[in-house]
């Protein structure tokens, strides 16, 4: 009796052992099988653009495309500035001071990922209820600091990592 | 499942027969009995049949001449239009094929909505169906993006957006559908790839729905079971055959008049513009087919609640057979449930016509009540109205009210007893 459960414990431990090394073969093959569908390298080396952006004049804006994506680079006036910080944080779905949203001393820059964050559609300046951006795809607006106030989009456009050469240019990515 | 064992006439006929039944499978096909009082909505099988191989021909001769490449793609469209021998005919016929193919499940899924042919025993036919509609969206979506116009492109980055909104993976995972970091070159080829993969998944899954289809046979207008063969059945050929093949000639004549007449009147015009990663159209709308679910996703002001509702939409059909508690199979039965069934097609056409104008004002109103129905429908509706609603009697045989010249069962049994 003791002998026969011996062999049943022997096989009982080839199966979960060869069960085992099969799911981590399958594992290992499928993975790449996967993966290989992730930006390759050509995609990941377009990963940062620099912009001169001399030529921009005040209240004015540059489109200029990144990774696929379009960048909006705006050169505010000091009273949009006035008017982004003048909002109470308790009017934003997405709570965000306008000062986090561009970089110290260049508080007239501000670059932003000009995606929609609701459904990705490129959102056209200089309309909708706040005096920023309005999105025709399902009708989200956002303010002058490209935060959302109203419709569909959960989160303000997003600022990507950017820094600045030199006064005259910005480099993305 | 015939109930004689078939024996080829011929000795090489039955020297393969022993070796690869084929010939068996064909008698089954031809002799499988099906109820004689089928009516002109259960000729939509054969219909579909006929749009899948139309698509794949079709698919197959395009791919001929299509190049997958972002700055390729839109010229070499235009060069099957112009150039290519009969392009223009072979690409009107795969574009508008698409939409007759959508118009032909919708006839059919509500026909069996109607007629509760989803209903024990037929639940697998049912969910095999769902499984072979969800593959149909998907290769309409993504051959819609292989134009490479501006719907393309910006439907394709609405529809892969969506999965953005599955928390803490969602940004993962739309970077992964892309390949990029946004709608670009190898969204493009893979959609290709797969747009080319699924209509053999969907012919694969179709083999599988007749098959659960031969297993119980066909449900019936009367819904009632019967007895195969009997003389409730006639032999699938020549009945359903022709019958089938008169349907299939109206419906082509239908197809042909928007091939040759009015191509482009179920495309939109903003997809002759070549995609621009820049700027959006002003108003992006989903293929006619689409509409109810898109009028859903955007009834809700929340973007991940909007995205749940739309799968919500489609996957609540899943479990619809658990849901309806009627015994009854047959609407025609069933004088509560046929009324709250038409209510629900109206609620869909109207739904899909919300979901082509803008989501402000009226609209966003009818397209929120649109979607409290249709699953009020499913998750309220069903289950108690199958519970309390007094059906009609049914007939026990199909030759019952057949036999005594009207639908109207009393009446029928009355004659029987006289007779």
């Amino acid at each position: 009796m003791s002998k026969e459960e011996k062999k049943v414990n022997r096989r009982d431990f080839l199966f979960t052992a060869s069960y085992t090394v099969g799911a981590v073969g399958i594992g290992a093959v499928i993975w790449p099988m996967i993966d290989q569908m992730n930006p390759d390298k050509a995609q990941q080396a377009l990963a940062t653009t620099e912009v001169d952006v001399s030529s921009i004049e005040p209240g004015k804006s540059i489109t200029v495309l990144w990774r696929g994506k379009p960048i909006f680079i705006k050169k505010r006036t000091s009273e949009e500035i006035a008017e982004a910080r003048a909002v109470k944080l308790d009017d934003l779905p997405d709570p965000q001071k306008d000062e986090d949203r561009v970089k110290e001393g260049k508080d007239e820059w501000l670059v932003m990922l000009g995606v929609c964050t609701h459904l990705g559609c490129v959102p056209l300046k200089d309309k909708g209820d706040f005096n920023g951006w309005f999105c025709p795809c399902h009708g989200s607006h956002y303010d002058v600091s490209g935060r959302i106030r109203k419709g569909p989009a959960p989160t303000n456009m997003e600022i990507p990592k950017f820094e600045f050469v030199d006064s005259n240019t910005i480099k993305i990515g | 499942m015939s109930e004689h064992e078939y024996v080829p006439k011929s000795k090489a006929g039955k020297w393969f027969n022993d070796r690869l039944p084929l010939l068996t499978l064909g008698a089954h096909l031809t002799d499988y009995p099906t109820p004689k009082n089928l009516n002109y909505w259960w000729t939509f099988g054969g219909i579909l049949t006929f749009c899948l191989i139309t698509q794949i021909v079709t698919g197959i001769v395009l791919a001929m001449h299509y190049v997958a490449h972002a700055d390729l793609a839109f010229a070499s469209v235009e060069h099957i239009m112009r150039d290519v021998n009969y392009g223009w005919l072979i690409r009107y016929i795969h574009s508008n094929g698409a939409s007759m193919f959508f118009l032909a499940v919708y006839i059919h899924i509500f026909r069996s909505l109607f007629y509760g042919s989803y209903k024990s025993p037929r639940e697998v036919i049912w969910i095999i169906g769902l499984m072979i509609y969800l593959l149909m969206m998907a290769a309409a979506f993504m051959g819609y993006v292989l134009p490479w116009g501006q719907m393309s492109f910006w439907g394709a980055t609405v529809i892969t957006n969506l999965f953005s909104a599955i928390p803490l993976v969602g940004d993962s995972i739309t970077t992964w559908l892309w390949g990029a970091y946004s709608v670009d070159n190898p969204t493009l080829n893979r959609f290709f790839s797969l747009h080319y993969l699924i209509p053999f998944l969907i012919l694969g899954l179709v083999v599988l729905h007749i098959w659960a289809l031969h297993v119980p046979g066909n449900n019936n207008p009367v819904g009632i079971d019967i007895k195969k063969p009997s003389k409730d059945t006639v032999p699938f050929h020549p009945y359903i055959t022709i019958k089938d093949a008169f349907a299939l000639l109206v419906f082509m004549i239908i197809f042909a008049g928007f091939v040759f007449f009015t191509p482009n009147v179920l495309g939109h015009s903003d997809n002759y513009i070549p995609a621009n990663p820049l700027v959006t159209p002003a108003h992006i709308v989903p293929e006619w087919y689409l509409l109810p679910f898109y009028a859903i996703l955007r009834s809700v002001p929340d973007k991940l609640g909007g995205v749940i509702l739309m799968f919500g939409a489609i996957f609540i059909l899943f479990v619809l057979p658990w849901l309806d508690t009627s015994k009854v199979r047959s609407a025609v039965f069933r004088p509560i449930y046929r009324q709250f069934y038409w209510i629900f097609v109206i609620d869909v056409l109207m739904l899909g016509y919300v979901g082509a104008m803008p989501a402000e004002g009226i609209y966003l109103v009818l397209a929120r009540v649109g979607t409290i129905y249709y699953f009020a429908h499913f998750i309220i509706v069903m289950p108690v109205v199958g519970l309390l609603e007094k059906t009609d009697p049914v007939p026990m045989s199909i030759s019952e009210p057949v036999l005594s010249g009207g639908a109207e069962p009393s009446l029928a049994r009355k004659v029987n007893d006289k007779v």
